[in-house]
């Protein structure tokens, strides 16, 4: 066992509001300069739809992250590192600027500086790469709220499985939105991927950085990591990533995202996991799995013998503590309703996500039937607009049953809860019904709704 | 699986080389490379590392707040590096809301993040700017009148042609710099001649929601109320303002803060996008979901808080009211017919109008009409009948004696000495009767109203009420009408019935409204019984979110009244968890007192000119010539209006008294004041006499004389012509001049009215001069005379307060303002300095005659018995001030001395204190407080008076003369009111007694409010605040005329327009009124392209705060980039539009140019232009007529609605923001179509 730790992250996108104001706060804080113009170090996209770099999700095209070879071991999806090095001058799979999109600004100063004319005065959209008047069509957020949804929500790859499902019409409408940044993964292909050794795991935290000083510009990076969490500087010349706000962490204060994000979905904590564990997790056969092989390398913190391994691992004291209260570790491993993004990417993502819950479609309403009631309410699940299936595909590899298992939780603790908030006597049937006890399901509730600042982070 | 067994695969690379070659990183790095080779980890000498680290240190961090017309409220960080404001980053201080729940922090949208970028963007106003040509006209005019600028301005105006020349050339380029001084004299001048020659209320200023930053809005409204200049509304003008509050409540608006959402057990989310639009409040809503709160969003579209609902009612734009309304059908019937449940009888009885006797009259087909409330006074001999104010106080009939009782609490006891210590709600030994059902003399049909046709028109439905006999009079309980009104049957009662629930033929069943809305019967059925039941369980706590999407629409009032009768008839109001949560537009001044007395003046004189500015622009822009209404489109056929239009019905309230009208006479106001001295004569008897010999007019009634007209219009927060104004294209035409887009034909002889001058054409270009202080380009700047450069949010004093939390907060300057920019209070004052310099030579000191109208929360109110309308004009009544018209009233304006009264507090505080909502004040200690906090002016008009010379010297003055500030003063205001109430209050605020919140205060962090008279919830005990729990708790009555929550209005005009009681009338038809293509018509009449005419709503923007951040280069980039349009793929493929495409859409009253952003979460049918997206941003020239494209709201029209202008008459009375016709937009069609021919700019 080596104990090492890992600053995590888990969003509830049942709270989340699609606002943005993390990726405003992100992009104002790190990446509104020159360079970066296009770059959103956190983004948030409108699911179903194309997200951003548009259909990033696409392995089979953009070859991100890792897969298992035919002898069972894991291997670079863009080929290996021998690959990489042969390629190294020249790298197609990797997202063209028309993928994330062409940034523009406008020639506002026409509008205090236009002559007498004709007509009111206007200001164009210019590129900021070519500085040419530009026809806008497309961006970070094109797709935002359905936008545009026949022509690009239609192509979204997590409908795989469900295309008959799902038919894009007014009344059968669903969407939620994801966040995103880094991953921060236990096992990044992007570092993989480095000819020059510039991406590294902090030490401490694990977070994922790029050495300004070392990196070469090969972009190497970009085509490995899955996500496309990693951006060129066209300016600099140097990959750029979202550095989990290590300047704030540092001090104790949270992300950048974190903090400013008015939904309060997202929690911040330390998880201990056994290095020695991952790679082993990482290359287990069937997807499906991967999140269990994941969890199963995270240590309990409050185990003696963990403690005693962070010791002696030089992880100190006040850490070991942090792990102890990590909201992250009570949503991953307490509770279970938090699931990582990807899991078959084999990266050990670190910033998780509760799936959201969703209204109940129209055969409910219509029969005159209350979803919340409590007879009904494992029966509601599967009549939420949101199909299980596209949840699967995000969070589980496509398997279906870790999502219902969180769903049902949820479900149940509203249930539960609206017992104790009518006065009426509450029901330990409810949090036993989806395994819990009454006293967890309390403090769940606690963690996701009360969810004070000292508890989020 | 396990993978603690032993793998039967090693897990690894997938090759030796590969091995080999991530290995060799150990070569090239200090870091370690994990044994399994696949990563690597670094400790320590992170050189690499520096520039993050760089990046994010900065020197300062500053609190302040954005002043944009939004309620978030939200307090921010500003971070400053190197005297360079770097970015911003949401507060997390606010006081924690209880252990249990959740809290404030952190509170902020993506709006407000990315302010910053104003800051030093290429759209910031750096400098003074003002027009060439009409610099250089007064330039050359100066020259030519001796260097006096008040000439000079004046030759210009007054010169047809030199006018002309500027104001066509608005909004077309040409600004230049020009320096403080020379704008400063323009505008100055302006100011003078224009109050000397055409009289003060030709001048007009508009700001905005003063809760967002109270200082700027006072240092402008301040200056022109010591002028004499009307300020004009914004919560009735936005039409966000709902009348069915004041109708219903006696209040303009009063809601719980977010906080509160947390303690509701049913919540519905009623055309109310919360995570949209109460972005930073979102939270509670999905947070209470896990307390087992059950959560319904009803939308026409599936919008971003659908998302979060356990149901999504899907519903016909604008069909809200008769989903309510079958709602309603349920809950009386199974909650107040089949049984009766004590939980809800024993609320109506005290709380609500349901018991109140209303007699019942013949209309003039003979058929029996509800009619007026039977009152004391109407009965001889009767209970209270020779008390004072015996007209006043409604009847019910008492279950104890079987015989008529008068309820304390109503209007009558409000004022007058016998009603002291007797106006509350308590029953005393009374037990009111809510149905004669069963104790009836007789059962007889009544004839109510249905508007439910395609056409909009009114029919009949004859429906029995169980009645009782006093005298010759008929009389019934208001919940008799409602059963009735609502189709609940009752065994016995003659009249047409619905047969059950599923009879669709008449009001109001389910099934009849899933005919209008298309929402399933059982879902509404189950709805109904759910909210009901879940009010019983919980004593009352079921919330209502309403919001600009059930909120702007005509006949909006009539929407609110019937899902209001939902949230009152459950005994839901006026608790924690429960009542109606209107948000929009709504704005909590939690200071109130201290604002009003400051920003209106009122230290200095009373009382001050505010003027609706529906109203206002309805007359102003010459909108009421294109108007087609007839009178029977308007009054359900009842005759009410014959021969009347609506420009007709405004002047007659005018001229009544009811509502406020600027400028108000064919005369200037100070000639006035000469004319009646002259004549030797009081002023109100003077105008009494003169307007009824008709020597003297009202300027309403002769809009186009050329005299009649506002001249100044100064805007500072505000961007009117990219935001607010409904008719955009008739404010260019009549009052700019300029270039305008509208096609619709004015009204023909017959459909004009007849009590106002028609003049042959519409005056083009009323404003001399165009005054906008802002700090970015707008819409409205860009046709400005003369533009101002502000100071920003980050670079001045002032404070921000909001109904969704109870918390004080600051701005504060992160840096000073930049190049020649200033904050408005310091802008204002330089304004006022040279008005009062230049006043020397040309005004001097005058007086002022002033009619204000019949005034809210005063005994004016009581002007109208039984709201039976009496007009002087016709020789109804005698023109009295005060009572048959407005009231008249002098001011003396000394106007060299406007400056030292703009920065002193004047002396009429201490001497006749402070009155706000009709509770009094006496403030002479807190006076003397403020000189010792803000010193002392010494010498002029101002001598030894408390000096608000600065920013934070104002924001101390409003926070000290509030209750919700200074628990002297709110202690204080309940001492006063339990004298009237005779019930315990005065505990609510005295275990704050000794608080007193200064602006330093606000500047360490978010401080709680103090429960105050000045509002109807309690905070004691730092509770969350839910409007009217005072009223519940305490018996403190509503400043409605029975005291109670009113379901039923019976005013002549309400009961004429068949609106009496709730009833669902449906959005406007435009095709029937105007002459639009059916919704669904394809053409080929608009252009090259197939065209589909769609309805059009104008919803609040995702990526703006009104035109505020729509121009933000991050909002740009994380939106479309430009204007844009939502449509259905289904309207989408009938005309051939894809996704972005350009699109041009039109209808009468303009032209947009825009892309269209296609989706299937959009309805068929509809389509929405999120509203206030600028000009400015990527608009092409028009495909129709090769001008630039509008805004949202050149497709819409102002349309006053008639009841909106009632006043006079208890809860209908006037006061500023607090009721009048709203701005209405919602109800409008427009052609769609794509464009074909080349997008030029």
């Amino acid at each position: 066992m080596k104990v090492m730790a890992q600053m995590a992250m888990v969003m509830n996108l049942d709270k989340c509001i699609g606002c943005h104001t993390c990726s405003v706060t992100c992009k104002q804080a790190w990446t509104n300069r020159s360079g970066m113009e296009y770059v959103w170090f956190n983004n948030v996209e409108t699911r179903p739809g194309l997200g951003y770099p548009r259909g990033y999700q696409d392995q089979e095209k953009w070859k991100g992250g890792w897969a298992l070879n035919g002898r069972g071991r894991l291997t670079l999806r863009a080929g290996g590192r021998l690959n990489k090095l042969l390629n190294i001058f020249s790298n197609p799979k990797m997202p063209a600027l028309s993928d994330y999109y062409e940034p523009w600004t406008y020639d506002y100063e026409t509008l205090l500086s236009a002559p007498a004319q004709k007509n009111f005065p206007v200001a164009r959209p210019h590129s900021l790469i070519s500085g040419k008047p530009i026809n806008i069509e497309w961006s970070a957020n094109w797709d935002d709220d359905l936008g545009g949804s026949m022509e690009h929500a239609t192509k979204d790859l997590m409908l795989k499985g469900i295309e008959d499902k799902v038919k894009f019409e007014f009344d059968q409408t669903f969407m939620f939105y994801l966040p995103r940044i880094c991953e921060h993964c236990l096992n990044p292909s992007c570092a993989a991927s480095c000819p020059s050794g510039a991406i590294y795991k902090r030490e401490e935290d694990g977070i994922v950085l790029v050495d300004q000083d070392k990196c070469r510009g090969w972009r190497m990076c970009v085509t490995g990591c899955p996500y496309k969490k990693i951006y060129f500087n066209h300016k600099t010349g140097k990959a750029e990533k979202c550095t989990f706000c290590y300047p704030r962490i540092e001090v104790g204060i949270p992300t950048v995202c974190a903090e400013t994000c008015v939904g309060r979905l997202r929690y911040i904590g330390l998880m201990l996991y056994d290095a020695d564990a991952v790679l082993e997790a990482a290359s287990v056969e069937d997807d499906h799995d991967l999140y269990e092989a994941q969890r199963s390398v995270f240590l309990d913190p409050f185990d003696p013998a963990v403690m005693r391994e962070a010791e002696r691992a030089g992880i100190p004291g006040d850490w070991v503590d942090a792990a102890q209260r990590s909201p992250v570790y009570a949503l991953i491993n307490t509770y279970k309703v938090a699931l990582p993004l990807h899991p078959e990417y084999r990266t050990m993502p670190m910033v998780w996500y509760i799936p959201p819950l969703s209204p109940v479609v129209d055969v409910i309403k219509d029969t005159g039937h209350d979803a919340e009631d409590q007879d009904n309410l494992f029966a509601a699940i599967d009549t939420l607009r949101i199909p299980i299936e596209y949840l699967a595909n995000l969070f589980t590899a496509g398997d279906p049953a870790p999502v219902d298992a969180v769903l049902r939780r949820l479900a149940a603790m509203r249930s539960y809860m609206r017992d104790i908030n009518l006065g009426r006597d509450p029901q330990e049937r409810i949090p036993a019904a989806v395994g819990m006890t009454e006293e967890e399901m309390y403090d769940m509730f606690r963690l996701l709704a009360i969810a004070k600042y000292e508890d989020r982070y | 699986m396990s993978i603690s067994e032993p793998a039967a695969r090693r897990s690894g690379f997938d090759g030796p080389l590969a091995d080999a070659l991530v290995g060799t990183r150990r070569f090239f790095t200090r870091g370690d490379v994990s044994d399994d080779k696949r990563t690597l980890s670094l400790e320590g000498g992170r050189g690499g590392d520096s520039f993050y680290r760089d990046r994010w240190s900065h020197d300062k961090v500053v609190r302040s707040t954005h002043g944009v017309n939004c309620t978030g409220s939200c307090s921010w960080k500003v971070y400053v590096k190197d005297g360079i404001i770097t970015w911003e980053a949401q507060q997390t201080d606010y006081p924690s809301a209880g252990a249990d729940r959740p809290d404030y922090e952190p509170r902020g949208c993506p709006r407000g993040a990315a302010f910053s970028w104003y800051t030093y963007s290429p759209t910031r106003i750096r400098y003074p700017y003002v027009r060439a040509v009409l610099v250089e006209l007064f330039r050359e005019a100066k020259k030519a009148h001796g260097g006096d600028p008040v000439l000079a301005w004046g030759s210009i105006v007054e010169d047809p042609v030199k006018a002309d020349r500027y104001k066509k050339a608005r909004g077309k380029g040409g600004l230049v710099r020009s320096t403080w001084d020379e704008v400063v004299e323009i505008v100055a001048a302006a100011h003078v001649w224009t109050t000397k020659v055409h009289g003060p209320d030709r001048i007009a200023g508009f700001s905005p929601i003063p809760a967002m930053s109270p200082v700027s809005y006072a240092s402008g409204a301040r200056f022109l109320e010591l002028v004499g200049a009307p300020m004009l509304s914004f919560y009735d003008w936005y039409a966000d303002l709902p009348n069915a509050s004041p109708q219903m409540f006696g209040d303009q608006t009063d809601v719980p803060e977010s906080g509160d959402w947390w303690d509701a057990a049913y919540l519905i989310m009623w055309g109310s996008n919360v995570p949209l639009t109460r972005t930073p409040d979102a939270h509670w809503m999905t947070e209470a979901r896990y307390r087992g709160q059950k959560v319904i969003a009803v939308a026409p579209d599936y919008a971003e808080n659908v998302k979060f609902a356990d149901e999504w009612v899907t519903l016909g734009p604008g069909t809200d009211g008769a989903l309510a309304m079958a709602m309603g059908h349920v809950i009386l019937k199974e909650f107040f017919v089949d049984q009766q449940v004590p939980f809800f009888t024993d609320y109506n009885k005290q709380y609500t109008d349901l018991s109140n006797l209303v007699v019942l009259v013949p209309g003039p087909d003979g058929v029996l009409r509800p009619g007026k409330y039977l009152v004391a006074g109407d009965v001889e001999g009767g209970p209270k009948s020779d008390s004072e104010n015996a007209m006043w106080k409604p009847a019910v009939f008492d279950a104890r004696t079987g015989e008529l009782a008068v309820l304390g609490g109503s209007i009558g006891d409000r004022f007058g000495d016998e009603g002291l210590g007797k106006w509350n709600l308590e029953l005393g030994d009374v037990d009111p009767v809510l149905t004669l059902f069963g104790t009836h003399d007789d059962a007889v049909e009544v004839s109510l109203p249905r508007f439910d046709a395609a056409d909009g028109k009114v029919a009949h439905e004859p429906r029995g009420v169980p009645v009782r006999r006093l005298g010759d009079r008929l009389v019934t309980t208001v919940l008799d009408l409602l059963l009735a009104q609502y189709g609940v049957a009752r065994d016995g009662l003659p009249g047409a019935w619905p047969t059950g629930y599923d009879d669709p033929s008449v009001p109001a069943t389910p099934a009849w409204q899933e005919e209008l809305t298309g929402v399933p019967a059982a879902q509404v059925e189950r709805l109904a019984r759910e909210w009901a039941q879940n009010a019983i369980d919980t004593d009352g706590r079921g919330m209502i979110l309403l919001g600009a999407g059930t909120n702007h629409w005509f006949h909006s009032d009539q929407i609110y009244r019937a899902i209001l009768l939902l949230t009152t008839i459950t005994g839901c109001q006026g608790r924690n968890g429960g009542g109606w949560a209107h948000y929009v537009g709504q704005e909590k001044i939690r200071p109130i007192m201290g604002f009003q007395h400051m920003a209106f003046a009122l230290d200095w004189q009373r009382p001050p000119r505010h003027m609706n500015q529906t109203a206002y622009w309805y007359v102003h822009t010459s909108q009421y010539r294109y108007d087609t209404f007839s009178a029977d489109d308007l009054d359900a056929g009842t005759g009410i209006f014959a021969g009347k239009s609506v420009m007709d019905l405004l002047s007659q309230s005018v001229r009544l008294g009811w509502t406020p009208s600027y400028p108000t006479f064919d005369r200037s106001s100070l000639d006035l004041a000469d004319d009646a001295a002259a004549a030797g004569m009081e002023a109100p008897a003077y105008v009494a006499q003169e307007l009824k010999e008709g020597r003297l007019r009202f300027a309403v009634e002769d809009p186009e004389s050329g005299t009649n007209h506002p001249r100044i219009l100064s805007l500072w927060r505000s961007n009117l012509l990219g935001s607010s104004a409904k008719g955009n294209e008739y404010f260019l035409r009549h009052l700019l001049g300029t270039d305008s887009a509208a096609t619709a034909v004015e009204a023909g002889p017959e459909q004009r009215p007849t009590s106002v001058e028609w003049a042959d054409k519409a005056l083009d270009g009323k404003l001399d001069l165009l005054l906008t202080i802002d700090f970015r380009m707008t819409s409205s700047t860009i046709f400005s005379d003369v533009v101002l450069p502000a100071a920003t949010w980050y670079e001045k004093h002032d404070l921000s307060t909001t109904d969704m939390h109870p918390f004080i907060h600051s701005f504060n300057p992160a840096i000073n303002p930049p190049w020649q920019t200033k904050s408005d209070w310091e802008t204002w004052k330089a304004i006022a300095k040279k008005f009062s310099e230049l006043a020397v030579d040309h005004l001097g000191t005058r007086k002022d005659v002033i009619a204000k109208p019949l005034w809210h929360d005063t005994p004016e109110a009581m002007a109208t018995v039984h709201g039976e309308v009496k007009d002087w004009r016709a020789g109804e009544c005698e023109p009295v001030p005060g009572k048959t018209m407005p009231v008249i009233a002098v001011a003396e304006r000394d106007y060299t001395q406007i400056y030292d009264k703009m920065t002193t507090i004047g002396p009429l505080l201490e001497k006749v204190g402070m009155l706000t909502k009709g509770v009094a004040y006496d403030v002479k200690r807190e006076v003397e407080i403020l000189r010792g906090r803000n010193g002392v002016r010494r010498g002029g008009v101002g001598d030894g008076q408390p000096k608000v010379e600065t920013d934070i010297q104002m924001a101390d003055a409003m926070l000290h003369l509030a209750g919700v500030s200074n628990g002297h003063l709110a202690t204080q205001g309940f001492e006063f009111l339990e004298k009237r109430t005779g019930t315990r209050l005065a505990d609510l605020a005295s275990e704050h007694e000794g608080k007193q919140i200064t602006f330093a205060d606000t500047q360490v962090a978010p401080v709680p409010v103090i429960t105050s008279p000045e509002w109807s919830g309690s905070e004691s005990g730092g509770r969350r605040y839910a409007p009217f729990t005072i009223n519940i708790e305490r018996h403190k009555p509503f400043h409605t005329l029975t005291g109670r929550q009113q379901f039923y209005v019976d005013h002549d005009w309400f009961l004429g327009m068949g609106e009496a009681l709730p009833v669902y009338r449906p959005p406007l038809n435009m095709t029937h009124l105007f002459g639009e293509a059916p919704v669904g018509e394809l053409s080929d009449k608009h252009g090259q392209s197939l065209s589909v005419s769609v309805r059009y709503l104008t919803p609040h923007n995702k990526w703006s705060i009104h035109s505020e951040y729509q121009d933000n280069l991050f909002m740009l980039s994380l939106s479309r980039g430009g204007q844009s349009v939502w449509m259905s793929n289904v309207d989408a493929d009938k005309v051939g539009i894809k996704d972005n495409d350009w699109i041009e859409m039109v209808n009468r009253n303009g032209v947009v140019a825009a892309r269209a952003i296609v989706s299937h979460r959009m309805p068929e049918g509809t389509v929405y232009m999120h509203h206030a997206q600028d000009r400015l941003i990527d608009v092409p020239l028009t495909e129709r007529d090769g001008k630039r494209g509008g805004i949202h709201n050149s497709l819409t029209r102002i349309l006053l609605k008639p009841n909106h202008i009632v006043g006079g008459y208890a809860q209908l009375s006037y006061f500023f923001n607090y009721i009048g016709p709203i701005g209405n937009n919602r109800d409008e069609v427009t052609t769609i179509r794509k464009r074909t021919a080349k997008v030029e700019y």
